[in-house]
């Protein structure tokens, strides 16, 4: 299973590279790549010279172009993925039909990766993607059991790709509104979710109180580790009650799930985190390439060695096990 | 502009969704009705031996009927129900998944909501394998819809107007979840919920509704005020979601607003009067979606549940 580790810079690429991830995915810097932060982020130059420096290692560098083309402003998008293409990309990973459209004319040789944005949840909706745009990979949403994706994978003619680590995304990806409805930025439009320009956090009678736009998300009491305020994540009340609702404030980790996926077929596994800075990726890469080490000579697995670089120090293995549901 | 009411979006008990389109065929000015369970395919059954009854009524009161995909497919029953919905002639299907795409294979069919239609060349590309009409996202801006809109003169293009916004969809039952029960075993608590079970935050501000594995807006969508700037923007219809309220008395409201019969102050007024909750219109101005946007272009937000 090739091991397919973010980049948020130059920087982390390059630390991705020594590492020895197999791929590393990462985007330009504007609103053509779902993670649009500040500061981070690639330019067309720094592109084209992070690729190259890539393919000197044999690294694989995938380009994700996978926020929604703008109305009104679609060459923005497709300026992105030509200028992928000409940068050398392995892949593009896109989201927006339009986009895939326009990749698969333009560019028919240019390898395609459906995103995880574009809400592919069944081998139905891949099958549209591969029968249309001649897509070859396709990185599943966060809402499948390891089930789901061994039957997924037994019946497309695709490469499938999973998420092993970092943030967890509860609602299926591409199709949340979550963030827009509270801030007014939307991830789908905007790359973001959740933003840090919409968070504040205050002190209230002792407690620490995080907001996201004009809404509560959480309070913490004294001494009580504050998560960030992803919406999803947040503690809320009904008439029942007052708690996590939708999700505890942890972070995907699916190295127990790894013996599962392999058995399931699955081509290639991602760890989430563009915006996390060069040491996170350097040992994260790392410790997944001693785990998938153990995994091909039969080793028992090290688990819980990254505990200390998620969330609230809690992990979850998210819908990979029914039970989550 | 015409009037479409989408699908009941909540777990309403079998008998009484039936009634409720019953009056809709027999009573509503709404010129297009889309039936069937687009949340949560455990529902379906329930509704199935309705089905018929319903559609036959409605279309004999001359509305145009759409049979509504599910908007989050799985299982393969789920597949397996959707395709035989997409072989059906006998009505247009909406498309809330890209999966029903194959199954239609080119076959004239609308696009719901839930369908990422952001630009026109998805749209365009849309258009090309048979798509005629298309509701768009809830979270466009008005600048996107006029622009999608414009360039696809023979496309219907319809914007959601009336009732909780749907926000996301996940594999996870948060009914199930409050209720600490499993989605395989969640005895369907949904039901106990018709309009959505409101969610607020610590500070007691209303914010989120939960209606099984569905979060939808607190607040109710009210594109009311907007009439013009939507058929100016080239939008050919305002699409109405059923929640628990007269939905008749509001679709002859949004009627009579539209035929400038009463005026857009005073239909909201007897919107709110039909329906309390607050509203909220923010979305079509590139604002936060739970904020309300007036004509002066005041923006208001929700304010704390008394």
């Amino acid at each position: 299973m090739e091991l397919i580790c973010p980049a948020g810079t130059p920087a982390a690429l390059h630390d991705a590279v020594a590492a020895g991830a197999d791929a590393i995915y990462c985007g330009f810097n504007d609103e053509t790549n779902a993670r649009n932060f500040p500061g981070l982020n690639f330019s067309r130059e720094e592109m084209r010279e992070s690729i190259a420096h890539a393919h000197r290692y044999g690294t694989k560098v995938l380009v994700a172009i996978n926020t929604f083309a703008r109305a009104g402003n679609v060459e923005l998008w497709q300026r992105a993925v030509d200028d992928a293409v000409e940068a050398e990309a392995d892949a593009v990973i896109l989201a927006d039909v339009g986009v895939m459209d326009y990749c698969a004319k333009t560019h028919p040789e240019q390898r395609l990766h459906v995103s995880v944005q574009a809400a592919a949840a069944n081998p139905d909706s891949i099958r549209f993607y591969v029968d249309s745009f001649n897509a070859q990979r396709v990185v599943l949403p966060r809402v499948l059991s390891v089930q789901e994706i061994a039957a997924i994978t037994k019946e497309v003619k695709v490469e499938t790709e999973v998420f092993i680590f970092g943030g967890l995304c509860v609602m299926e990806e591409g199709r949340c509104s979550l963030s827009s409805y509270a801030t007014g930025k939307s991830p789908n439009m905007d790359g973001v979710c959740s933003p840090a320009a919409s968070i504040q956090y205050r002190e209230e009678n002792g407690s620490l109180v995080s907001r996201l736009g004009d809404f509560t998300i959480n309070k913490f009491a004294k001494g009580e580790a504050a998560a960030y305020p992803t919406l999803c994540k947040g503690r809320y009340q009904t008439d029942e009650g007052c708690g996590y609702l939708f999700e505890d404030p942890a972070s995907l980790d699916a190295t127990t799930m790894l013996p599962d996926l392999r058995a399931a077929g699955v081509a290639a596994l991602k760890i989430e985190g563009r915006q996390r800075g060069r040491a996170y990726i350097e040992r994260v890469v790392k410790t997944f390439k001693d785990v998938l080490a153990a995994l091909d000579d039969g080793r028992p697995l090290p688990v819980d060695a990254l505990r200390g670089l998620t969330e609230g120090q809690s992990t979850t293995t998210g819908a990979y096990k029914k039970t989550w549901r | 502009m015409q009037l479409t009411l989408g699908p009941v979006l909540f777990n309403w008990k079998p008998e009484e969704w039936r009634d409720f389109y019953f009056r809709i065929a027999d009573e509503a000015p709404v010129d297009t009705v889309v039936v069937g369970e687009v949340v949560c395919s455990k529902r379906q059954p329930f509704l199935e031996e309705h089905i018929p009854a319903v559609v036959e009524r409605l279309a004999g009161a001359g509305k145009k009927v759409l049979m509504g995909s599910l908007v989050l497919m799985s299982l393969p029953r789920e597949r397996k129900a959707m395709a035989e919905l997409a072989d059906d002639d006998g009505f247009m299907m909406e498309v809330n998944d890209l999966s029903c795409l194959g199954m239609l294979g080119g076959k004239s069919h609308a696009i719901g909501p839930f369908v990422n239609i952001y630009n026109e060349s998805t749209a365009a590309y849309f258009a090309s394998r048979g798509a005629s009409r298309i509701c768009l996202p809830p979270e466009l801006p008005l600048s996107a819809i006029r622009s999608i809109a414009k360039s696809l003169p023979n496309v219907s293009f319809e914007v959601f107007s009336f009732g909780r916004v749907p926000l996301a969809i996940s594999a996870r039952c948060y009914h199930a979840r409050l209720n600490k029960l499993a989605k395989d075993n969640c005895k369907f608590v949904c039901e106990q919920d018709p309009d959505g079970l409101a969610v607020t935050t610590l500070d007691d501000e209303p914010f989120l509704a939960m209606n099984g594995v569905q979060t939808l807006s607190y607040t109710c969508a009210s594109l009311l005020g907007d009439i013009d700037k939507l058929k100016d923007a080239g939008v050919s219809s305002m699409r109405l979601s059923p929640q628990q309220c007269d939905m008749v008395a509001v679709a002859k409201l949004y009627r009579d607003v539209i035929d400038g019969k009463i005026a857009v102050a005073e239909g909201a007024q007897k919107l709110d009067q039909l329906y309390p909750l607050k509203k909220s219109n923010g979305f079509l101005f590139s604002k936060p979606g739970a904020a309300f946007v007036t004509d002066s272009g005041d923006v208001r937000r929700i304010v704390p549940a008394a």
